[in-house]
């Protein structure tokens, strides 16, 4: 059925409403229309089919009732809503200037990293540029803007205590009452927060990878993607 | 827990309670809430969303405060479970035996766990409240359960329910499957339901209805392309009174100067989603509509502003006839919905008397507007990051940077989609004069993946990644200049916006961090003067006074916290 609709629809209808049926030449998104999704078997797209919107570009068509149930099934075999993974099919995301964003890493990122040292192989090792273009943004960094999450590099916590010795250790959770270490040996400790009282300094390894993204334009990311690509 | 509390309530307490409860619902509840009640400044009770009509969030209560705030105690708490009797194992609660109606359309198989996000109603010592499909009424003495509501429903988008309104005995509640349900108040027995938008077109309703004299007011939300609209429904039949379309619907409709065609127009999206506040003095209904659709492309049919998308909207609420509009993102490219909850002050600006609109939009920039004209007195920024717009037009609106639109190569934006600030309501304070929100510097990178301009629809069309949050934030701002005038940043790295707020005459601000703790601020400055660790806290917090005692009432996931003083 939806085969013999798509075959009616391609004839009789996709040059003005467009082969995904999401609008063409003159004719608007079917889709999306009212009467389209109200319809169930064809029953509401007939009428309109068979008598025509003549004063407004839409011609009568002369097809039977059982026709215009095919090409409505085949209407109706479309995913109707926002997201459609058949459709994210976009070109690559390469267009930056890789001389450009060689020159960017040298001033940016070398104080920190080398392309034959830590990065070597960092083009390989993530294939998918919009990846590599992820992860050099904010290594580790989850999706949903949940940074220090997932695979990142580890977060430390130093505490000092009023009377006592420092502790340091990896951070586990902190809020304004309460700040979790997990120790070397594995257990964990949790001190109580009052104001400045102990004190607490937490070392963010990706601190001046978040710093950067205030600084960077969308040219400089695309260059250092475009760069980074090619360190295989 | 909540067994810990019952054991240590005292025997003859619990007697006398059961016993006032027994005599409770034929006494009390007869006397419903007359709309009236609603003009008065928020006090004893809280008869809507906001509380009161202007959104300000701001009690008058100050029995807990300052001075005693670290003494306050759980009073009870109450854990919800939804659906149908015997899918969801109802009875045995708090007062167990409390009955659950069922009704509805459906088959009722969408049923999730219980999140409770809505503005709960404390009207006479009982408690109303909803989450998707589910509404209740419980004792606001004890937390016990007094009946509970069961929706079957056809399914759709189950995101959230922000409440219920209420008219003398009435309560109402949207459904997602697009009903508007009116209960008696006293038994949960519903009275009647209506279609209030077709569910066909992935149209789904979360909104709190607002009552205003005898008008309910309706919205509802879509993420297809699909026009939004608010609309008046009659109190007794639910019948409809207006509508209005937050875009043009056919040619001549005002707005339409705004946009490339009509077809894209009247599937232009501007849904409205959150509950407004209302002007008793001139009739206006002031609440933020929603992004236009297709949300993140450029269609040559988007061609222009896309009225009255990404605005603040005054409806004259007897006729619903648009009386001003002020839009906060023209040709918004970026799901900016303005719907958050705008904030009605009367208050000295440049030395003199005048009434206003303080509104933080999604798009992390801040408004103050005339309350008559719409007119703009202060646009500021409140987010160190956001970057999407190139700077303000001679009408302080954030003017669009094409090049922050999603690309195919992909834009760093921010805010992220979840926005700067979001629906979680803000509060303001005459006592300060600042305006608190909860907000989020976030970015995200923004990529095209639909090329064809036809192509995309509703919320599709591109692919987000988000990057981290560089902070996030309480922050109070000040309506005269729109400086951020302090802001307490949540420790750690866990980037999101916080929940919604509370604040008092008691100079306390009470709101839920990012870590699961309710805590009271000092709405001056920020300190932190008390708080709790519940996990998780899902709405904003409230304040009712009852048996002379002022309780503090907050929702966490499916459960509810009441702390009073004693
Ligand atoms: C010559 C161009 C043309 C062809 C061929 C055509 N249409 Fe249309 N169609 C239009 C136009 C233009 C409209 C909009 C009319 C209006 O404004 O009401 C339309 C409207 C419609 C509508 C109503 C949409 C709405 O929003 O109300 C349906 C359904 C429809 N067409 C189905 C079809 C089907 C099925 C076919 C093939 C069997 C077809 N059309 C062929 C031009 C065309
Ligand atoms: C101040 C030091 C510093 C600077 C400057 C810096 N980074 Fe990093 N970068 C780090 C740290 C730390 C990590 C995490 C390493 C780990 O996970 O152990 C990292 C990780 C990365 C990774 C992920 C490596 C992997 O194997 O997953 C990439 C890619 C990257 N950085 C790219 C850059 C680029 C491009 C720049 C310049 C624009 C830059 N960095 C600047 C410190 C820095």
């Amino acid at each position: 059925m939806v085969e013999r609709g798509k075959a009616l629809y391609g004839v009789n209808c996709s040059f003005c409403h467009g082969s995904d049926a999401r609008g063409g030449e003159g004719g608007p998104n079917l889709l999306r229309a009212q009467v389209v999704l109200d319809d169930q078997n064809g029953e509401l797209i007939l009428p309109i089919v068979q008598n025509g919107r003549p004063d407004r570009g839409m011609p009568p068509i002369n097809l039977t009732t059982a026709q215009v149930a095919d090409v409505a099934a085949f209407v109706h075999s479309f995913r109707v809503g926002g997201y459609d993974i058949s459709r994210m099919t976009p070109p690559t995301i390469l267009v930056g200037n890789a001389k450009a964003g060689e020159a960017y890493f040298k001033s940016a990122c070398a104080s920190c990293h080398s392309v034959t040292g830590d990065l070597k192989g960092i083009g390989a090792k993530y294939a998918d540029p919009k990846t590599l273009q992820n992860t050099m943004l904010l290594p580790g960094g989850g999706r949903g803007g949940r940074g220090g999450g997932g695979g990142g590099p580890v977060v430390t916590v130093s505490v000092t205590p009023a009377a006592g010795a420092k502790v340091d250790g990896r951070l586990v959770r902190i809020d304004d009452f309460i700040v979790t270490l997990a120790l070397a040996d594995g257990t964990q400790r949790t001190f109580r927060r009052d104001g400045d009282v102990p004190k607490v300094e937490l070392h963010d390894p990706l601190a001046k990878h978040r710093e950067l993204l205030g600084k960077y334009t969308d040219n400089d990311i695309h260059n250092l993607t475009a760069y980074l690509v090619t360190v295989k | 827990m909540r067994a810990e509390m019952r054991a240590a309530m005292r025997p003859e307490m619990m007697r006398a309670t059961k016993f006032l409860l027994a005599l409770a619902p034929a006494i009390v509840m007869a006397q419903g809430l007359d709309p009236a009640a609603i003009l008065k400044p928020l006090s004893d009770s809280w008869p809507t969303y906001s509380g009161d009509y202007s959104g300000m969030r701001y009690s008058r209560l100050t029995q807990i405060n300052q001075s005693n705030v670290k003494n306050l105690t759980l009073a009870w708490t109450s854990r919800m479970t939804g659906g149908a009797p015997a899918a969801g194992g109802f009875g045995g609660r708090v007062g167990g035996g409390a009955p659950t109606i069922v009704g509805g359309e459906g088959t009722g198989e969408a049923n999730g766990p219980i999140n409770i996000r809505a503005s709960i109603l404390q009207v006479n010592g009982t408690l109303y409240f909803s989450t998707p499909d589910n509404a209740w009424a419980v004792d606001a003495r004890d937390g016990h359960t007094l009946w509970h509501y069961f929706w079957k429903t056809k399914g759709g988008t189950h995101i959230g329910n922000r409440g219920l309104g209420m008219w003398h005995e009435n309560l109402y509640m949207e459904t997602p499957d697009d009903y508007l349900v009116c209960l008696d108040a006293k038994t949960g027995k519903e009275k009647w339901h209506v279609e209030i938008a077709n569910f066909n077109l992935q149209y789904f309703s979360t909104m709190a209805p607002i009552v205003v004299g005898n008008h309910i007011l309706v919205g509802t939300g879509d993420d297809l392309d699909e026009p939004g609209f608010l609309q008046s429904r009659d109190p007794e039949t639910g019948a409809l009174q207006w509508k209005w379309y937050s875009v043009p619907m056919k040619k001549g409709d005002p707005g339409m100067e705004t946009w490339g065609d009509v077809d894209t127009a009247s599937h232009g999206g501007g849904n409205v989603w959150i509950p407004g506040s209302y002007d008793p003095e001139n009739h206006l209904y002031i609440f933020g509509t929603g992004n236009p659709s297709p949300a993140y492309t450029n269609p040559p049919g988007r061609n222009g502003d896309n009225l009255y998308t990404c605005a603040i909207v005054a409806l004259n609420v007897d006729t619903g006839k648009l009386v001003w509009y002020y839009q906060t993102s023209p040709h918004d490219t970026h799901d900016s919905d303005s719907t958050e909850t705008p904030i009605l002050v009367d208050g000295q600006f440049n030395g003199k008397p005048r009434k206003m609109v303080l509104h933080a939009s999604r798009n992390g920039y801040y408004f103050t507007l005339d309350r008559l004209t719409g007119e703009r007195l202060v646009t500021s920024k409140f987010s160190d990051t956001v970057n999407w717009a190139k700077g303000l037009d001679e009408k302080g609106r954030p003017v669009r940077d094409p090049a922050k639109d999603s690309t195919v190569a992909g834009s760093l934006v921010s805010p992220n989609n979840g926005g700067a600030t979001n629906w979680q309501p803000p509060a303001f304070s005459p006592d300060t004069g600042l305006f608190y929100v909860p907000t989020n510097d976030a970015y995200a990178m923004y990529y095209l993946t639909e090329t064809d301009p036809r192509g995309a629809m509703g919320l599709g069309g591109k692919d987000e990644a988000g990057i981290t949050s560089m902070g996030a934030y309480l922050t109070a701002i000040d309506y005269k200049t729109g400086k951020t005038v302090w802001r307490h940043k949540y420790p750690g790295f866990g980037g999101n916006i916080g929940n919604g707020l509370l604040t008092t005459a008691g100079k306390l601000l009470f709101g839920g961090d990012l870590s699961g703790n309710l805590v009271a601020y000092d709405p001056a400055n920020g300190k932190i003067l008390w708080h709790t660790r519940l996990g998780n806290v899902s709405n904003a917090p409230e304040t009712y006074m009852l048996d002379g005692h002022q309780y503090l009432l907050v929702a966490a996931g499916d459960t509810m916290y009441a702390f009073t003083l004693y």
